[in-house]
């Protein structure tokens, strides 16, 4: 049990940086950004790949800097040459599947044997085993939620949310749509692949279909947690429902993992279920309110 | 201060929905100005406003404010030094954020900092809470509500407060009491008057109330089919009763008023 815990705690933390990007993207600029499933490969194979050279923590930064160019290709795409937002994350998705392969040297998968990542130098500082891992996971997510919080404040940040809030209001408030839509896009492409590469460090792998279905899970990490925690009503709120919503979807995974109520093979189809009830959660909700009074109230 | 040369603009050009908005226009504004403008629907009073405030690039003429040529910039590059407000009271705020976060939205875009990170600080903070104060309408004491629940004449005074929060060069008013109810039409204009007067803003309005078409401001002017038909001084304007004007409307278009709502209003 203690094990299930600890890699729930760890996989949700790692995993709620696309959450946390998905927000940024979803929630605040209202755009569904589908680059989210090729960048997180990127980050992967671009952090393992340089793990695999003897540099895992220069292969963060450059997962990062490589999330941050698709971010822009794709906001490049909708903001200066008129291709529809939803076209223009599937366009760039598209070549970052060549992309991907490129950085794997034409391969599709790459792995770490005995080479250092920042999992296995973490614990030689904080000899705490496994648990070394979740705090290493922990303190990422954390800063980077800290980090989205304070930067949501800043007048940029402050212009991006206004962006997605109320477009009319935005070219009369002298802010350059073009300007935050391709900031927000690039930020929140980071954070994907910034997710891509610690998962990718942590299972010491990179696989070129590892990114399939990373928005689905990643929308439906964002909704339970908005669910749950009522996230919505505010900013800090809903950063911390990134959170909390994965932790929540890692549990139920991992359950299934352990306990084989389900077979493996029907995975997807849960995550599936899972998804389509939690953004219906609200309207069956009210749903049922109504027909509730209505059978009391037409006895 | 805002010239305005051989400005035209057509819309759906060679269809059979061409509609010339804009026909070889000419207006000069002077400093401090507060003109109204009336005009039946279609006569191209919001275009006029659009290719000011550069929503639009117009097919030929230019616009020239304090001496410089801005017919080529963008809008977003404009409104740093031109405030603009529209009849939907829902165009103007950003329903989740909260009533602190758009002033600060824009304060922060116009005032002196231009440091991407700045951030609203304590002291601005009581600034606004003054400023929110003038409005009477206890909207300082919910600087941590989001705009989104508050009343269309409450989003409307916000807005008010937002576009002029630094005073701008140049006030576009479009009709901006026009979808509010009686009271809070009266509060809105009370204010705007208020605060030109105060920072001696040049200001435009587009109203179709006649009655307030000649009492605010120091000018009116009147627009049939794209162009100015009448440009009253402040002494013309006093010797004219409302039937008076609807007769030089007459002479200047050459039909009718032909607008309900511009005659129905009181």
């Amino acid at each position: 049990m203690a094990f299930i815990i600890q890699t729930a705690l760890t996989l949700g933390c790692i995993y709620s940086l696309v959450a946390l990007a998905l927000f940024l993207s979803y929630r605040v600029l209202d755009i569904a950004d589908l680059t989210t499933d090729g960048c997180f490969v990127l980050g992967m194979a671009v952090a393992v790949t340089a793990a695999i050279g003897g540099h895992p923590v220069l292969g963060l930064l450059l997962a990062v800097i490589a999330g941050g160019a698709a971010g822009f290709v794709t906001a490049f795409l909708q903001t200066r040459m008129g291709v529809p937002s939803i076209l223009a994350g599937i366009v760039t998705n598209t070549g970052l599947y060549t992309i991907n392969l490129m950085v794997m040297g034409f391969s599709s998968n790459a792995s770490l044997l005995k080479q250092a990542t920042v999992f296995t130098m973490f614990r030689e500082i904080v000899p705490l085993g496994t648990w070394s891992q979740l705090i290493l996971a922990a303190v990422t997510a954390l800063a980077a939620m800290a980090a989205v919080r304070w930067f949501l404040s800043t007048r940029l940040g402050l212009s991006i949310r206004a962006t997605g809030d109320n477009r009319e209001m935005v070219a009369a408030s002298s802010i350059n749509p073009r300007f935050t839509i391709t900031v927000g896009l690039v930020v929140a492409n980071c954070f994907t692949a910034l997710s891509g590469a610690l998962a990718g460090q942590l299972q010491k792998s990179a696989d070129i279909n590892s990114g399939t279905g990373i928005v689905v899970i990643g929308l439906a990490c964002l909704i339970i947690g908005e669910t749950v925690i009522g996230g919505r009503k505010s900013i800090t709120r809903n950063i911390a429902a990134c959170l909390a919503g994965n932790i929540i979807y890692r549990f139920i995974y991992a359950l299934i993992l352990q306990t084989r109520i389900l077979p493996i093979e029907c995975l997807k189809l849960m995550t599936a279920v899972i998804v389509a009830l939690a953004i219906a959660a609200p309207t069956l909700r009210d749903n049922a309110a109504v027909m509730n009074r209505a059978r009391r109230e037409l006895k | 201060m805002l010239q305005i040369e051989h400005l035209s603009k057509t819309f759906n050009p060679g269809t059979i929905n061409e509609k010339k908005a804009l026909d070889d226009m000419n207006l000069l504004v002077n400093d401090g100005d507060f003109i109204t403008i009336l005009g039946s629907n279609g006569a191209g009073k919001s275009t006029l406003f659009n290719a000011v405030a550069g929503v639009f690039l117009a097919d030929s003429g230019k616009i020239m404010l304090d001496g410089k040529n801005i017919t080529f910039e963008p809008d977003y590059k404009r409104s740093k030094y031109m405030g603009r407000l529209f009849q939907d009271p829902l165009k103007g705020t950003a329903p989740h954020m909260t009533i602190e976060e758009n002033l600060a939205l824009a304060y922060l875009r116009a005032g002196h900092s231009t440091d991407s990170f700045s951030r609203i600080s304590r002291k601005d903070r009581e600034m606004f809470r003054d400023y929110l104060k003038r409005l009477d309408m206890g909207l300082e004491d919910r600087m941590q509500t989001q705009v989104g629940t508050l009343s269309g004449g409450q989003r409307q005074a916000l807005t008010l407060l937002m576009a002029t929060i630094v005073p701008p060069r140049l006030l576009l008013l479009d009709e901006h009491t026009a979808a509010l109810d009686p009271g809070a039409a009266e509060k809105i204009m009370a204010l705007t008057n208020e605060i030109v007067a105060e920072n001696h803003t040049t200001c435009l309005m587009i109203t179709h109330n006649m009655h307030q078409g000649l009492k605010t401001g120091n000018r009116t002017l009147m627009m049939a089919d794209g162009r100015i038909i009448l440009d009253l001084d402040e002494e013309e304007r006093k010797q004219l009763s409302i039937s008076d004007l609807m007769q030089k409307f007459r002479e200047g278009a050459g039909t009718d008023l032909d607008d309900d709502r511009m005659l129905l209003s009181d």
